[in-house]
């Protein structure tokens, strides 16, 4: 089979670059066999057996439409160019070929599974890619930034440095911001038997706080018992599980439910990110062995939907025109939310314009399944390969994107910048804040 | 020649597409047990569910975007498969040797369906040829397995129409037959074997692990 003929730019990954420079064929070898022999087993053999190479998952992939079809985006590419050559050449492949490995498994592909919906044989390319992963990372071929944030798992068990005193500092800051709108509203701190966790990911405290703000009002005037935890443990992101470093992945994944269960509590509820559920659901526990989380896991979409569906939360003003949605793949195509999205959309904006494609057939915002973490060498060309999602947000009209994902979030960013659509983005808990009824008993006393 | 293929070969030729094929599914799920979460993510309500969704034409959303080939390769798969079966000449052979019998297919039906399987590898070696996607990740076993397929279908035809060389045609089309039954359990037309079990692992995955659908 002739290689495929794939055009990039040139791009300097100071890590990639280092990595090829000193990596050996014998650790290569050794690497990918163990790799294949002892953690994938016969689901990989029988995917790669059975591929009739129909081509008919290209149609899914977003990379490859986004790119006028260039054939070496399509997911079954990706999985010649990489799982294939490995298997005819039982791992004798060199250092250049590791790195275009990890450059079409990181960041050419958001493992966003929608190509597996595709394929009449629902054989899950994602799956192959993150096998992929698992290769590179084992050889240290991953992007630099998405190390770095791996790395900060592995020390502070949060994506983002942050140390636990600021870390404290910003939800009590949280707190007394919250109280400007609502002056009862308490984040409680290590309240043990409370009912409900909430943790977040790591940006949030760096860069978002206000969502913190947000949550504390909003918990308030749903009246719910609920604490976070001043201990490491509050991250619930999870950069490993994409970068394929399953150790770390299972070390962080642990100690977000030993904090859970350290709290006492009944369930965790997290903030709109799309990875962190998928990690603490899905990939975490398979991999620990557990299968399900020992403490259920809800997803912010689900939880909104609850208090608003009850009637714990009512919605005093709907947002005026109109307003889209991301469909998040690892919510909504990979947790089936996409029914109780629309509805909470609907519930608070007066004109909810859907995607064409929408719930589990949407697209991937492309910066999912690590991508955006993979930095700013490979930026350009994760927008690139957003043209077809930007396409759709264009042709709804609206004047704001509700993504309920923080990959989404930056994602989003991204491409209304790049393609200058002019349209704002925003968490749909600034939406929530903005629509809701705040009881007159809580309101703040007029001076 | 014509009494050994039609005769020992046929036997041997059932016993290794038999044979292979149990023991390829066997490899797979004894291997598949290796893995603990495999099962553990499986359930035969969504397995079921997701099967009907994609042996049915049209019944899901990627099928009704694309119908010519929808059409094209149902058509190519139902006639494959029931041709052979119910042709009343393999059914004469049968009774002849083993006094067993069943429905068979009017012999012009059976005509048509053999065009059309010959059509589908037609209509699929020209989007080999063609659409770049597939083209890029065709090799000489792709067109190999398009032979295997094709070749009885056409040797078939041939025989049946008495075109030339009857005997030389119809010893062919055995052999070819037999070639093709030997090479499903062994090569990528091993899809026939493993399309259910790799259908019920992502509908299980989608729709009972991760209450999705995949259609
Ligand atoms: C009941 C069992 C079978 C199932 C469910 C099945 C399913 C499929 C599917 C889903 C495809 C993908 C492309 C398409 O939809 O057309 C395909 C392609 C194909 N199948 Fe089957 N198949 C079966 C049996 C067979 C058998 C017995 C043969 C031949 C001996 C065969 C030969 C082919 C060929 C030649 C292609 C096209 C490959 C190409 O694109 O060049 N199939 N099959
Ligand atoms: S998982 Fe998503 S991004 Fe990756 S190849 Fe499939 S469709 Fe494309
Ligand atoms: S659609 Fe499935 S069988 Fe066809 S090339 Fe893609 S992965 Fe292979
Ligand atoms: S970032 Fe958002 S749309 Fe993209 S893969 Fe994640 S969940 Fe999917």
């Amino acid at each position: 089979m002739k290689p495929t003929i794939a055009i990039r730019e040139p791009v300097v990954d100071d890590l990639m670059d280092q990595t090829e420079k000193i990596l050996t064929e014998e650790q290569i070898e050794k690497v990918i066999n163990e790799v294949i022999d002892q953690e994938t087993g016969v689901r990989l053999q029988t995917y790669v057996n059975t591929c009739i190479h129909c081509g008919l998952c290209s149609e899914a992939c977003h990379w490859f439409l986004s790119n006028d079809r260039d054939v070496s985006f399509a997911p079954v590419t990706k999985v010649k160019d990489t799982i294939w050559v490995m298997l005819e050449k039982k791992g004798k492949v060199d250092a250049a070929f590791i790195k275009r490995c990890s450059q079409i498994a990181h960041t050419e592909c958001n493992v966003c599974r929608r190509c597996g919906m595709y394929c009449p044989f629902g054989i899950d390319i994602a799956y192959m890619m993150l096998v992929v992963r698992r290769i590179c990372a084992k050889l240290e071929m991953v992007p630099l930034y998405l190390q770095d944030t791996v790395n900060s798992h592995a020390a502070t068990m949060n994506q983002m440095w942050v140390k636990p005193d600021e870390w404290i500092d910003t939800l009590q800051w949280q707190e007394e911001e919250a109280q400007g709108y609502v002056p009862s509203a308490r984040l409680p701190l290590e309240k043990e038997g409370a009912e409900i966790m909430y943790s977040v990911i790591g940006p949030e405290p760096k860069f978002l706080a206000q969502l913190l703000g947000n949550i504390t009002v909003i918990m308030k005037v749903a009246g719910l018992d609920w604490t976070m935890p001043a201990t490491a443990g509050w991250d619930n992101s999870n950069m490993a599980m994409y970068s394929g470093d399953f150790e770390v992945m299972a070390r962080v994944e642990r100690l977000h439910h030993e904090t859970a269960q350290r709290l006492k509590v009944k369930k965790i509820v997290m903030g709109e990110c799309g990875h962190a559920f998928r990690g603490g659901e899905y990939d975490g526990p398979t991999w620990l062995g557990w299968m399900s989380p020992p403490i259920p896991i809800v997803h912010a979409v689900a939880f909104y939907y609850d208090l608003i569906k009850s009637g714990r939360i009512k919605i005093a003003k709907k947002v005026e025109g109109p307003v889209t949605v991301q469909y998040p793949c690892n919510i909504i195509r990979n947790a089936g939310l996409g029914s109780k999205l629309q509805y909470i959309m609907n519930a608070v904006c007066e004109d909810f314009v859907d995607l064409i494609p929408n719930d589990r057939h949407a697209y991937c915002c492309n910066a999912g399944g690590d991508t955006i973490n993979c930095g700013p060498p490979w930026k350009k060309i994760r927008v690139q390969s957003a043209k077809i999602q930007s396409e759709n947000f264009k042709r709804t009209g609206a004047h704001t994107i509700v993504t309920p994902c923080h990959n989404c979030h930056s994602g989003v960013e991204d491409i209304v910048d790049g393609y200058k659509l002019g349209m704002h983005v925003k968490f749909f808990s600034e939406l929530l804040i903005e629509a809701m009824e705040i009881p007159e008993h809580l309101k703040p006393k007029e001076e | 020649m014509y009494e050994f293929v039609s005769g020992p070969l046929v036997w041997i030729a059932f016993i290794i597409f038999i044979g292979g094929s149990l023991y390829k599914i066997y490899n797979m799920l004894s291997g598949a047990k290796k893995d603990i979460t495999l099962f553990r993510h499986m359930s035969l309500k969504h397995s079921l569910a997701s099967l009907v969704h994609w042996v049915i034409p049209f019944n899901n959303q990627y099928m009704q975007k694309r119908p010519i080939f929808t059409i094209v390769s149902f058509a190519f798969h139902i006639c494959l498969i029931l041709t052979p079966v119910f042709l009343l000449g393999h059914l004469v052979l049968l009774d002849e040797s083993w006094n067993i019998s069943w429905f068979n297919i009017p012999d012009k039906v059976a005509d048509w369906m053999t065009i059309i399987v010959i059509a589908g590898c037609i209509f699929y070696l020209y989007r080999r040829l063609t659409d770049p996607v597939v083209k890029n990740v065709t090799d000489g076993s792709d067109y190999l397995l398009l032979a295997i397929t094709a070749l009885p279908f056409i040797t078939g035809f041939i025989a049946y129409h008495q075109l030339f060389a009857y005997k030389t045609i119809l010893i062919i089309h055995i052999l070819a037959g037999e070639i093709m039954l030997i090479a499903i359990p062994f090569t990528r037309l091993s899809h026939m074997l493993f399309f259910v079990f790799t259908r019920a692992l992502f509908g299980s995955e989608q729709g009972y692990w991760k209450h999705s659908k995949d259609w």
